[in-house]
């Protein structure tokens, strides 16, 4: 992977040169296009209706109002639950957090061990795992669904965790397994001297000195299972139903008028999540997404 | 790192194997089995529960005499030409300006790629809003004076997919710019003061030498792009729902329709079927090309 962070060379030395207008021309044009619909959402979300009936999508609110926000978050209906789109959000939240952390330690003791412990056929399920990953999710919904209700955990969170592990084991164990292999192998090598096992090499070396692609790992999980929408749907009950799936039942509900503002409103806070994550981490992010692309 | 041979076959690397169990039991139980499982099933007469009842290829003829089945895999296949082309060529654009020494580059490449981190069902959302007839795009030139412009493209069903592209690649182009840019930035500066030195216009260069020489970053993304393609289906739930009329019914619909509501398992599997043939096909002549090859040398 090349490096993605910093151009090479000296600065052109002209700048209002037909190149550079063109170039940056169309690089505007483009942002417009990146930026207008974040732009609307939140415009809209902060409308009250009479305003969006009249007016015009783009235009700034007249009169700001957090009312749709509040309406949303609180009250939007699904079918005849009235709680709001914060039920989602916690469902989200109870879904994300044990499905990150689950997946991420069983990735990266599986990474670790494809490294620097490799046994007959190890390499043989890596390349399947790999392949699996190609594999339409829709061709393994139903078995999933007998072997979870076999197991006594269909509809249940514990049920979508374990799918989310499962399902997010081949990217991170890509992930892990391309960084363990760039550590120096001396250091394995010492510490087996120094009479270290499987687990005290894997707490005491590889995990401090991993930290950087634990990060990569979060990134990429918090957001590809907070915007997970098909699991969700197939494997789990509406009380329990994540947020995207709630969102889309409320804004594409067929029942009622329709509140353009507090159905932006939903859209933005469902989207909330992934963006925070995203701007945070920077150019971690674009490490993620690239480490998930380019195959070892 | 196995080189230390010893006598219990079984029990060396002990920890080893315990660590790698969940991938033993994914890669075996969920992937292989669960695929194979499928495949066998789609040759029964299953409805409601699975049930062993053989039928040949009977669930596949009715698959493919089904008007539903033939729309969604037609618009999947428009959807998906559109969709790479337009992927693929802007993704490179992008890449290829963002990649003139330009300031604000990173604010740039933020701004292009915040969408990839949204989900599709925000996408769809946002775009379903933005192109509503009555409130959207289109009332607001026509506010502006213009009073016959018609642009409604979600509820025409010869232009419903456009509008769904508009979403797709507003979403995605900016992962396909990260590739695509780090594919360039991978390309020896020898060869771009080579070309220099013979006089080659910029624009040449890129399009003879440095597009050639960027094949595997090409094919890869392609392969990346078709298979989520493939998959499309959240995009579409929220966007459209397959409307207007199954104009923008896609493969991945009619399974789960089948599957969970309609209540007809073997239709389902039948389908399910297919998609898993056309990743194949697209995967396999890819897997080849960077594998197979590089062991023969």
């Amino acid at each position: 992977m090349a490096d993605l962070s910093n151009p090479r060379g000296t600065r052109p030395k002209s700048r209002f040169t037909l190149n550079n207008i063109v170039l940056y021309g169309i690089l505007g044009l483009m942002s417009i296009y990146y930026l207008l619909p974040l732009y609307v959402m939140v415009m809209t979300s902060l409308k009250d209706m009479a305003e969006i009936r009249m007016g015009n999508i783009f235009a700034p609110p007249v009169e700001v109002t957090f009312h749709p926000w509040v309406k949303a978050w609180a009250e939007a209906c699904t079918g005849l639950n009235c709680d709001g789109l914060s039920r989602g959000f916690w469902n989200s939240v109870m879904i994300t957090v044990p499905s990150v952390i689950i997946s991420i330690i069983v990735a990266s003791v599986n990474g670790y061990a494809l490294v620097n412990w490799k046994f007959k056929g190890s390499e043989v399920f890596f390349t399947i795992l790999i392949f699996g990953s190609f594999i339409p999710y829709q061709i393994m919904l139903y078995p999933i669904v007998i072997i979870l209700r076999e197991l006594g955990i269909y509809g249940t969170l514990g049920g979508l965790i374990m799918v989310h592990t499962i399902f997010g084991m081949p990217i991170l164990t890509l992930l892990f397994r391309n960084y363990f292999s760039s550590l120096p192998e001396e250091l394995f090598k010492a510490a087996r001297v120094d009479g270290a096992g499987f687990w005290g090499i894997y707490f005491q070396i590889m995990l401090p000195m991993s930290m950087p692609i634990f990060v990569v790992a979060l990134i990429l999980q918090i957001t590809g299972i907070w915007n997970d929408f098909l699991f969700g749907v197939v494997f789990t009950k509406p009380e329990i139903y994540p947020m995207t799936v709630q969102l889309n039942n409320i804004v594409n509900s067929v029942q009622g008028v329709k509140e353009y503002n507090v159905n932006m409103a939903a859209t933005m806070l469902t989207g909330l999540v992934p963006l925070i994550v995203y701007f945070v981490s920077g150019k971690l992010f674009v490490r993620g997404i690239a480490a998930g692309a380019v195959k070892g | 790192m196995s080189g230390q041979a010893k006598p219990v076959r079984l029990l060396r690397n002990l920890n080893a194997k315990i660590a790698a169990v969940p991938m033993i039991l994914t890669t075996l139980v969920v992937f292989v089995g669960g695929t194979i499982w499928t495949v066998v099933y789609s040759f029964t007469d299953s409805k409601l529960l699975p049930r062993l009842r053989w039928v040949g290829l009977d669930q596949y003829e009715r698959l493919w005499s089904t008007d539903l089945w033939n729309m969604a895999i037609n618009n999947l296949l428009f959807f998906g030409v559109m969709s790479m082309t337009f992927t693929i060529s802007i993704g490179f654009l992008l890449a290829v300006l963002m990649d003139q020494k330009i300031r604000f580059e990173d604010t740039f490449r933020t701004i292009m790629l915040y969408p990839f981190a949204l989900s599709f069902i925000v996408t769809g959302l946002v775009w379903q809003w933005i192109l509503d007839p009555g409130m959207g795009l289109q009332e607001v030139v026509r506010r502006m004076g213009w009073e016959t412009f018609s642009f409604d493209p979600l509820h025409d069903a010869d232009t419903v997919l456009y509008g769904l592209l508009i979403a797709g690649l507003w979403q995605g182009t900016g992962f396909t710019m990260c590739l695509m840019l780090a594919g360039l930035r991978g390309i020896d500066d020898d060869i771009w003061k080579a070309a220099r030195v013979d006089g080659i216009p910029r624009w040449k260069t890129y399009l003879f030498v440095v597009v050639p020489m960027m094949r595997p970053v090409f094919i890869t993304t392609l392969v990346l792009v078709a298979a989520g393609i493939i998959k499309l289906y959240d995009l579409v739930v929220a966007q459209t729902n397959g409307n207007p009329g199954n104009a923008s019914q896609m493969p991945a619909m009619y399974v789960y329709r089948y599957m969970f509501t309609a209540q007809n398992l073997g239709q389902g599997f039948a389908a399910s079927t297919m998609m898993l043939l056309s990743v194949l096909i697209v995967l396999i002549p890819w897997a080849y090309l960077e594998f197979g090859g590089k062991k023969r040398g």
